[in-house]
């Protein structure tokens, strides 16, 4: 089951650059939250700093509070361990390329040293079929590299590896934004089902998606988030101007 | 408007075709040597190659006969104890400039050396192998050849391999990273497997160009006219035995010199070959 997000007066840092400026915000467990704003307004960098990304780069830096369930994640954990609780897609497919589709799902248990042969079988069908993606694959699935696989089919092969880890938040960085229409529908039904077993958190330039998938949705810019409120306030009603020139498209 | 069109069409074409044809020429250019040196070894060499060649000693000066078996085995124990020493320490010198030091002084204090080490011309390796290996044991021996074989492969291996491993994108160690998987297990399991096509054929390219020196195992090795399998005392090594057979007054000799570097290409090129098989069975359909 998915967890609550806390997250108590958040900076980051790239080297000199503020990206982030005291993010305050409540994530809700089991739902779809949203997050949008304008390229570079930091809502990459801070959905890395939900499970510690964000400082594998040697220059970023991170303050503040983030609880997730009810760890702190900087203060009560290592990074090692907040990651196999929160699972994260990135914008671009990533499949690990010289492996099997099947090696690619059970990676994650694999190198954390679960060995359970049958135990693993079981993980990677479900986990393929929570994707979507088990009836495309059922029949190569160690036979066929996860590189060869289409762009969608991929991405969705990256959902599959982030849940076989049993994670209890999903991170999701613009998940459709290196897809076509079909397979960006077909990512989209997917979060609809998965938000009543994980919390979803994503990142994403479109607004329809958010107004579709999400039930919260935040704004960002500049590094500060200037709303966050349910999606439908958001997109029909906003208490910021910026957020409703934001969405009635008048800048970013 | 039509006439003018066709003319550049035809233009267009002429200059493909030439250039087509310029590279075509290059390749065999580039090729050409290899194929005569191979040709011509065949007709040098392949006379003198039987059975003997391949399970009998060499003979004294005066009788016929006799092969290089004692060369052969000699080589294969060199380049194994060569391999043994030079791949483990060149991959993680390479695993350390990729994945650890980048930007770090000390990784490009070593970057630096490995590629003068490259440069190095081998019957340096051969002096200092010499110094550090035979003159502390007290005599010439199979160990301190390794060790000269074993130290020229590590800047090609080390090189290739830090190459290989920027190639692999960042994006596929940030996928094992937010797996939570530590990033020792990362870059070993992921970015190492990853990049391995290519570091396999750098292994390969430092294993076939120290098969074939002779200089750095003239003060190790030092050659032998005997069986011998003891990595302590000296032994016998192809390219060696080809040199001291090719600059002696010998016809005999002569013709098993050719014959022995044509056994040692075919040697490497089934070597590099049976790796090549081997590493690429496992390799999926479609794998990048």
């Amino acid at each position: 089951m998915g967890v609550g997000i806390e997250v108590t007066n958040l900076n980051a840092w790239y080297g000199t650059n503020h990206t982030l400026q005291d993010i305050n915000l409540h994530i809700p467990a089991n739902h779809a939250t949203a997050l949008i704003g304008p390229s570079g307004c930091g809502k990459s960098t801070f959905v890395r700093c939900l499970n510690r990304m964000h400082e594998t780069n040697p220059i970023a830096r991170v303050t503040g509070s983030v609880r997730i369930g009810d760890v702190d994640i900087y203060a009560d954990a290592k990074p090692v361990e907040i990651r196999r609780r929160v699972g994260m897609v990135f914008q671009r497919p990533n499949p690990f390329p010289t492996m099997s589709i099947y090696d690619n799902v059970a990676a994650g248990l694999k190198l954390n040293g679960f060995r359970n042969r049958h135990a693993l079988d079981e993980i990677v069908e479900r986990s393929l079929k929570n994707s979507a993606l088990w009836d495309e694959v059922k029949d190569d699935l160690k036979k066929v590299s996860g590189a060869s696989l289409s762009g969608g089919q991929q991405q969705r092969l990256c959902i599959a590896r982030a849940l076989a880890v049993d994670p209890e938040v999903l991170l999701m960085d613009e998940p459709a934004s290196a897809l076509d229409p079909v397979s960006t529908s077909k990512i989209e039904d997917l979060i609809f089902q998965l938000k009543s077993q994980y919390t979803i958190v994503i990142v994403t330039h479109n607004m329809q998606q958010a107004a579709r998938v999400a039930e919260k949705t935040g704004f960002f810019l500049n590094g500060r988030m200037v709303e966050f409120d349910s999606t439908h306030k958001i997109f029909t009603n906003p208490s910021d101007k910026r957020t409703e020139d934001y969405i009635t498209g008048r800048f970013g | 408007m039509r006439e003018e069109h066709n003319l550049r069409a035809k233009i267009r074409s002429g200059i493909d075709g030439a250039a087509t044809g310029l590279a075509v020429l290059s390749t065999v250019l580039v090729v050409a040597p290899l194929v005569a040196i191979f040709v011509y070894l065949v007709y040098k060499g392949a006379s003198s190659i039987n059975l003997d060649f391949f399970i009998k000693v060499p003979k004294p000066v005066g009788e016929s006969g006799g092969g290089m078996a004692n060369a052969i085995l000699g080589s294969g124990i060199l380049l194994g104890v060569g391999s043994l020493i030079g791949i483990p320490m060149g991959i993680a010198g390479g695993i350390y400039l990729a994945e650890y030091g980048r930007g770090t002084k000390l990784a490009n204090a070593i970057r630096f050396t490995a590629d003068v080490l490259n440069g190095v011309p081998s019957i340096v390796m051969g002096i200092a192998a010499y110094s550090l290996v035979v003159i502390p044991m007290g005599h010439f021996s199979a160990f301190s050849g390794g060790v000269a074989l074993g130290i020229m492969m590590i800047p090609t291996v080390c090189r290739t391999t830090e190459e290989m491993l920027l190639m692999v994108p960042n994006a596929v160690r940030e996928a094992a990273l937010a797996l939570g998987v530590p990033n020792w297990l990362s870059v070993l399991a992921i970015t190492v497997r990853t990049a391995s096509p290519g570091i396999i054929t750098g292994c390969m390219l430092a294993f076939a160009r120290v098969a074939g020196e002779t200089a750095p195992l003239i003060f190790t090795a030092f050659g032998n006219a005997f069986w011998s399998t003891n990595l302590n005392r000296e032994i016998a090594a192809l390219p060696l035995q080809i040199y001291v057979y090719a600059i002696s007054p010998y016809d005999e000799w002569h013709r098993l010199a050719w014959a022995g570097a044509l056994v040692l290409i075919v040697l490497i090129v089934m070597a590099v070959s049976l790796v090549r098989y081997v590493t690429s069975r496992g390799v999926l359909k479609g794998a990048s």
